[in-house]
Parts: C-alpha cells; structure tokens; sequence
C-alpha cells in the first residue's frame, strides 16, 4: 500500500495516551485492541480501498480544537456583535411571552436526544406529546386531524399547494392570494416552478384579496385549490363568507394560511370552511431565534387524510391492552414509497411540538384569550398614537388584529433606521407600496415602550 | 429502561378555572377584541386543557421517563449517525443576543451573519466545494435545494431537456422522493453483488436527457464506491452534475472530500455529523454545497461580506455582513423568472449556533478523528459479531455496515416461515437497554439490520452490546418465543400496528 503523506498520529502523546479528546472516549490500548479484532494494522489501513488520488493529503485548512472557555468567549463575542431591538416586527414572525417551563421542559435531554420514534416501546413520550401537539392543532384550527409537523409556515403552504394538486389528479392550477406574507408567497412559488405547478395569484383590492376575480378563476373549473391568509401581508382580517362553497362546487380546495396564535380568536380554517389549514406556529411560545427554528403546521379533514405529507402519530393499544401511541399511516411517506411519496419530508420539526403542546398546555384557553387581547389593544393604541404624531397616515379600511400598514409621510426607511438607532425595530417595510411600513405589537410590549418610541418620532 | 408505564395526556389532567401562566395587567384600556365583527371572529369552543405550572412539568418530566435518548443509552441506529450532543452547544445557542427579529436591520444583526458566514465557509472546507447556503431545514430539504441548483443550472444554459435524475436501488427513499418534488423523472441504477453501483449498468443510462445523479458514498451499506472517479467523469462527460446525499459523510471527514471524488452540490445532516439533537424528528438543518460557477444558483436570502463605508469612520473593519438577493432571475421552462426562497429567512439558525460550537470545540484535529473512530467502532462491531449473524457483504466498511438476520444455526433462515426475524432480534435488543439498529433498510436484503455506531461510544459499550448481540443469538436457538413477544421490559409492549390504521385516532378529540 502507498504510504499516505499525512497519516494519523497514534496515539497522541499525553498522559494515557489515545486521542484524549472529550468527545472520543478511545485509549490507545482500546484503538490497538480493536484494530487487533479487525486485523489491520492502523486507522488509516480502514481507508486503504480509497482511491490515493481522491484522498486529501494534507491537514484540513481550519483553526485549532478550542477548549470549552474558548469557544464560549468566541460565541458570546458573536452574540455581543447583535444588537437585538424593541420589536415592533412581525411580518411572520412574533415576539410573544414563553413561559419559563417551556424551555426547561424542551431542555430535558430524554426528549432531545431521540431520533425519530420507529421503535415506539421505548419512545412513548415523543409519541405522546406529538400525539398532544396534533389534538391541540386540530382544536386550533377546527380541522380534523394535523400532521406532526412541517418545517415552518412557508414549506406547509408549499405543501398545501402539492396536497390541493395531488388531491385533485388532473388539475394543476392552484390560485394563492397576493396578500399572503411575502415570505411564504416566495417559498410556494419556489416549489411550484420547480414541480411544475401551474400557480397564479389573485391580486388585491383594497388590501384584501379581490373576491371576484377569484371567481372568475375558480369558474374556469380548472383550479386545483385556492390559498389565502388570516390576517393577511398587511394585517387585515380578510372576510372569506362563501369561499368554500364557490370552491367545493366547483371541485376545487380551500386552504387556508393562518398565524397560528390567532386562531384563539378569529374564525378558524373548520369554520371558514376550508380543506386544508397551515401556517407558521412560532407565535405558539417560540422565541424569534433570528427565523428559527420554528414550526410549521399541516391540518386537513379526514377525507384527505392520505394526501397529507409528513409524519403522523395515531393512537393504540400494546400487547397488554394499555392505550399506546405509534406512528402511523407510513404508506403515505417517502421510506416507504420513496417517488410516488406525497412529499419528500423526513425530519420536521417534531422536537418543537414540544414547544407548541407546553405552551398552549399553560396558557389554556384563557391565557390565549389574554394574549390576543392585549395584542390587540397594544397593536391598536400604537397604531393611534403613531398617526396622532401627525406623521404617518392610514392606507386601508378594515379591522386588523396585532399587526397593521401606515404610510410614513416623509421617507420611510430613513425613519426605521433613525428608530433603530434609539433601539426600536419598527415594523417592515411593505413590498410594493412605498413608503409603507407593516407594524406589529404583542403582549410584551409595554405602554411605556410605545409611549418612549412615540416620543422619538415626534422629535 | 424505566418500565413505569405513563399513557396519561395532558387533557386528561385538565379543571376548569386552572390557568399556567401569567401575564402583566391589560396597560391598554378602551380596546377590545368585542369590538371584532362577530363574522371574523371565532364561535367554536377552544378546548384547550386548564392546568396549573406542576401539573405540566410532572406530566412532560413523567413522559420524558419514557424516551429513549443518546443521553439514556446506545442508539446504534444505522444511517443515522447519532453521536452525543455536547452540552456546551445547548448553552450557548440560548445566549439572549441570538434571539433577533429575522427582518432586524444587518447591521444589528452582524454577530449572527458572521457566526453563519464562518460555518458556511468551514463547511466549504470540509466538503471541497465553494460555498454553501444553510437555509436548508433538513436532509431532504437540502436534496431538494439541492436539486433545484442542478435545475437551475442546466435551465440557465438553455439545457432544457435535462429532466431525469439517476438514483442507485440503494440509495434513502428522499432520493427519489426530493426528485420528484423537484420535477425530475427518476432512473434507477442498479447494484452489484457488493451493494456498489454497476458501472456498465449506468453507461446506457446517460444521455442528453440526464441531468444528473445522486450518491451517497459510503453507500447506504456503509462501502465506499471506489469507481467514483469514474462514475463522475461519465456523468460529467453526458452533461449532467453530481449530487452528494451528506447522510454519510462523518467517515469522511478530513480523509476524502466529496468535492475531490468529483462531486459538484451536496447537503449535510448538521443533525448527524455535526452533532446536533435530532429533537425526536427534527429540528435538523441540512445545509447546501456547491462547485464554484454554482453558487449564484443557491436560495435566497444568501449572507455576504461586503465593504460597507459606513464603517469606515469608525477607523475598524471596512466590511460588515448584508443579507443578499441574487436578482438574476432564473428562466424555467415556463419561460418565466423565479428567485428561489426555500425558507422562511436563514434556516434553522439555533442549530447553525449549535454545529458551530461543535465545529470549534473539534478543530482540525479532531474532526478527522471523528471520522476514523466511527470507522473503528463499525468494523470491531461487525467483526465481533459475524459468528451469529449474516454479513452478506465480507469486507472493510466504513461507519455502518448490515447483517441479513441471524445466521441459520441460530434460526435466521427466512426460507422457514417460523424463522426468527430481524424484528424480533430488534424487539429483544429494547429489554436490554439499547436502541434497535435500523432495520429492513436497504432494501437489497431480506433481514437487513443495519448498525453505525459512532465515535463517541466507548469500547466497554461496544462490548456490552455485542455480548447482547450474542446472548439474543442464543436465546433465538434456544427460546425464539422469548424473542417473538418481546419486549418484555419496556414500558409498554409491543404495539397493535394494524389498529391503528383500521381505527384511526389522530387526536384526543376523535
């Protein structure tokens, strides 16, 4: 055999030798004792079948092993480097209150360390609180069933848009709502151009999407499904009276994008009549985590049950009678029918189910009453104390919920960097209407805190 | 492996009038959500439980005693790569400064792009390629990312006709699955007797129609392709590009690099080599590779150092981090431009802190040693064991290899309708406190158990689970029926899998 240039030392000197490393747990007498059992002469003789040509003679072109001290100065330098703002932000993602428990429960390492939960003997606690996770989901939504996941709002609408094609077989139209957030709308229309889906949008009126030239698509009875958000890119509540209906008799679905936290308190994708319901649940006691990870979520009706992508957890019982939980209906899902799959999904996001069945398990229903209330009445006192500043003016009618559009008299992004530079993050800049800023509060927000930002823009 | 059976669910535990929160007095009188048309606002009951704080942390602490864990035990889950999740990553991917509004303007945010620019680039190192994007959430999110830069590619060129992809039978069924939610047709290539790729096979699949072909090298049987120089030089000569699928990429690290075995795009499992938590199924973060002439084909939004004269007057840097947009629309065969977005914002950027404290902690020393001890460890395993249990394939591998069921002395011959199967000798392996390997994966064996045992775990476990190994061979000759109703110390036993699918329940409710 060709001697390598670099080969590995063995063993590193030191005390006791091996590779004294605090993640490699090998002694040299361990490392020489196996190499005897295989009946080769050296770590490097494992690799002798790789072509010599292919192999990388030389060490790798990266910093030294840091201790523990080290890399925790280095990260802590990098988080330091940040300047985290008062959020006024939304535009998908909120900076709602997590309840300490949340995040102590989520650290149990029991839960974290786990891989997805195949052998259900041994994994009946992931599989309990997914199964959770899915209940509490469906009772947001007022749907049928969830899934256990998707890897956050935007890829479940991309789903969502797959599911409404696939149920319909030979349609490949979808039509999906200009006033999605444009982050999703990004997202979907990514999936559909490279899955050849044929996605159209139906533009806007007035903030909200134009009803009748909705019609007039679904009317062409060629449309696999319709999607549209609650609230909407700008923050109005849209009103979808009749959607349904216009869609079912014409053969096709309704999906329904929502801000998860929402749903506590505005008529859900069950009552609007929908098929499909999804959208980001990060507003469930997710912290913002510069946009993740998150969660996305995947609810539908029984009927399309094996349309749906991704996981999905079904109750049981073991050999001894006792109720037990196992994932199930796998025929849908890509180990098993790998092309014909409904989608390529394998890991989700099930450790943050978690996140979402704690938190909705301490909030109960009054608690996501309350939080929504205060959203509310802290997104609606900012908004009437930013136009009386006399600075900004409305751009659309209609009721929102915790996050609304104003139009910035003067330069608009002058002033969100002027505010940033007092620590405020106010709002995002609204795609394709200048000068606007889109605007969110939530509970966390203090009187004080809009009064002291209110103050800086009067100056 | 606690056996104390716990199957409560938290709406079970529920009372009216409890809450588990607190929240500050409402500071904003004369706003309410009454003053809401009753038409957009919710009139179905929110049934959610009403519990106090103890009653949810004894409820998840108690359920948590059902799991099974790296930290609980051995998970030599094959193709899965679980090694041990330091601690030191946990801390510090909670330090307040991370927790940043995604739309934060960039020059608030500059610790976090930079923190995600040095991992794109060590990644870069580490593969061979030129740059990487870490929006990916997932090994299959990344194929698909991956794909569409394949797409793209081709698409950009006018080479329009390049609709199919070429997938070995071995190979993970994301393979596939990606490709078809890419748009691509799937090919499939068959394996020799060795679970390698037939290069004569391959030959007459590759034409002007190709535009390319995903591997994973070590295979899924944990061999490594030794035509690989050869296999690309023939995708590349029809005109198609190669896709690395990372699942199987720790035994590489630092010895051979996907970009010298010719590959041009690639994802990595930053939940399988780079040693964060896989959470029970996610979250994961499967991070984008490719050549250099590829990158301006990655998603957006992409991370860039810039000269920023802003900074200038502070007499430091003169380059900070942007958030970039390539604005090169792309034509697709619709004729129309698309500017790929395959994530809400930066991916999974609590785990992007996490790979990144693992990348530190190892350095260029260490990260090799991952690689050769994972090798060490599958190889001592399957040459302890193969007196009990079938190697079909007798050979050096790399971090995972797979048995065909037990030998025949032990009752493996699945020839015999009342042979002891794979299932069962998984089962059993539960009672003894470890974690079943991967089984009836891949799909070219009958009884295929599949075991990776990585770097992390020590020889007394290693020894431990094959003396185990061997004891459950034994107990197959002597009592099978031990094996076929096992476990039999587990919490709970084993489940009514057809049940639940003939009467489904997917939530408490229903």
């Amino acid at each position: 055999m060709q001697t390598a240039k670099h080969s590995t030392p063995l063993p590193r000197e030191g005390q006791g030798g091996g590779v004294a490393f605090k993640y490699f747990p090998h002694t040299a007498d361990d490392i020489q004792q196996m190499l005897d059992v295989i009946g080769v002469r050296s770590l490097d003789d494992l690799y002798a079948e790789i072509p010599e040509e292919i192999k990388l003679h030389r060490e790798l072109d990266l910093p030294s092993e840091k201790s523990e001290e080290e890399v925790r100065s280095i990260i802590q330098g990098l988080a330091a480097q940040n300047k985290p703002l008062v959020c006024f932000a939304g535009a998908g993602s909120y900076d709602h209150y997590t309840p300490s428990v949340v995040p102590f429960l989520a650290s149990r390492s029991e839960f974290s360390t786990s891989y997805t939960p195949y052998q259900a003997e041994i994994s009946q606690g992931t599989l309990q609180y997914i199964f959770e996770y899915q209940s509490l989901m469906a009772n947001l939504t007022g749907m049928d069933i969830s899934n256990a996941s998707m890897y956050d709002g935007s890829t479940a609408t991309a789903e969502a848009m797959l599911m409404c094609v696939a149920a319909a077989k030979k349609r490949n139209r979808v039509l999906i709502s200009a006033t999605m957030q444009p982050a999703v709308l990004a997202v979907v229309r990514t999936y559909a151009k490279f899955h050849g889906v044929d996605l159209v949008e139906v533009p806007e009126k007035d903030g909200v999407m134009d009803k009748d030239a909705a019609r007039e698509q679904i009317e062409k009875d060629d449309v696999a499904g319709l999607i549209v958000c609650q609230p909407n890119r700008y923050g109005l509540i849209e009103d979808f009276t009749g959607l349904a209906d216009l869609c079912h008799e014409h053969k096709a679905l309704l999906a329904v994008n929502t801000m998860a936290s929402a749903l506590a308190v505005l008529k859900t994708p069950g009552e609007w009549g929908a098929d499909i319901a999804c959208g980001e649940a990060q507003s469930l006691g997710i912290p913002m985590g510069y946009g993740g990870p998150y969660i996305g979520y995947l609810c539908t009706k029984e009927a399309l049950v094996r349309k749906m992508p991704g996981r999905l957890v079904g109750a049981t019982t073991d050999a001894d009678g006792r109720r037990t939980f196992v994932l199930t209906m796998q025929a849908r899902e890509q180990h098993i029918r790998r092309e014909k799959a409904t989608s390529n999904i394998c890991t989700a996001q099930g450790f943050m189910c978690l996140y979402v069945a704690c938190y909705l398990s301490l909030m109960g229903p009054k608690g996501m009453h309350e939080v929504n209330e205060q959203s509310y009445a802290s997104a609606h006192y900012l908004h009437d104390e930013l136009l009386k500043t006399g600075k900004f003016e409305e751009v659309f009618p209609g009721s929102f919920l915790n996050e609304f559009t104003l139009r910035v008299k003067g330069d608009a992004h002058k002033l969100r960097e002027a505010l940033a530079e007092e620590g405020y993050l106010l709002g995002v800049p609204t795609l394709f209407k200048e000068n606007c800023l889109t605007i969110a509060s939530t509970e966390r927000r203090t009187k004080q805190e809009i009064d002291n930002m209110v103050e800086c823009i009067k100056r | 492996m606690n056996r104390t059976y716990y199957g409560k669910l938290i709406f079970e535990l529920s009372k009216q009038g409890r809450v588990g929160y607190s929240l500050p007095k409402n500071e904003f009188e004369g706003y309410s959500l009454v003053e809401l048309d009753a038409t957009l606002s919710r009139q179905t009951e929110l049934s959610l439980p009403e519990c106090d704080e103890l009653t949810v942390v004894r409820h998840y602490t108690n359920m948590s005693n059902n799991n099974f864990g790296v930290d609980t035990g051995f998970y030599p889950l094959g193709s899965c790569t679980m090694k041990y999740n330091p601690k030191l990553n946990e801390e510090v991917c909670q330090l307040p400064g991370f927790n940043l509004h995604p739309m934060t303007p960039a020059k608030y945010a500059q610790g976090s792009l930079k923190l995600y620019d040095e991992v794109q680039k060590t990644l870069a190192e580490i593969a061979g390629l030129s740059r990487f994007t870490l929006n990916p959430y997932a090994g299959a999110h990344g194929e698909l990312t991956g794909l569409m830069v394949i797409r793209s590619y081709h698409i950009s060129r006018g080479d329009t006709l390049r609709t199919k992809i070429i997938v070995p039978d071995s190979a993970h069924g994301t393979n596939p699955a990606s490709a078809a939610v890419c748009g691509l047709q799937i090919v499939e290539v068959k394996s020799l007797a060795d679970g390698t790729v037939d290069v004569e096979a391959l030959k007459p699949l590759l034409g002007p129609d190709i535009a390319g072909m995903m591997m994973t090298n070590p295979n899924t049987l944990g061999l490594f392709e030794k035509q690989i120089p050869e296999i690309a030089r023939l995708v590349h000569e029809c005109g198609g590009l190669m896709y690395y699928d990372g699942a199987n990429l720790n035994p590489m690290l630092g010895v051979c690099r996907p970009g010298d075995m010719g590959f041009d795009v690639m994802h990595i499992n930053l939940h399988k080599t780079f040693s964060t938590p896989h959470g029970g199924g996610g979250p994961g973060s499967g991070p984008v590779g490719v050549r250099k002439g590829l990158e301006q084909f990655l998603p957006n939004p992409q991370v860039r150092l810039t000269p920023n004269p802003s900074l200038v007057e502070r007499g430091a840097d003169t380059s900070a981090y942007e958030l970039h947009c390539e604005t090169t629309p792309l034509s697709t065969r619709e004729g129309q431009g698309v500017s790929p977005y395959v994530s809400f914002f930066l991916g999974n950027f609590g785990i992007i802190i996490r790979a990144y404290a693992y990348l530190l902690s190892l350095g260029k020393e260490n990260i090799p040693m991952a690689g050769k001890l994972s090798v060490l460890n599958a190889n001592y395993i399957k040459e302890s064991l193969r007196s009990h249990y079938k190697l079909p394939i007798d050979t050096v591998c790399k971090h995972e290899f797979v048995f065909d069921g037990l030998l025949e002395e032990y009752g493996g011959d699945h020839h015999d309708p009342e042979h002891v199967t794979t299932l069962d000798v998984a089962k059993r392996l539960l009672d003894y406190g470890f974690h079943a390997p991967t089984i009836y994966f891949p799909l070219l064996f009958h009884e295929a158990l599949m075991i990776e045992p990585t770097e992390t775990e020590s020889k007394e476990t290693l020894d431990d689970f094959i003396a185990v190994m061997k004891r459950i061979a034994e107990e197959a000759k002597t009592n099978p029926q031990l094996l076929k109703t096992a476990p039999h110390d587990t919490p709970v036993r084993r489940m009514d899998d057809v049940k639940a699918v003939k009467e489904p329940h997917f939530t408490y409710y229903k």
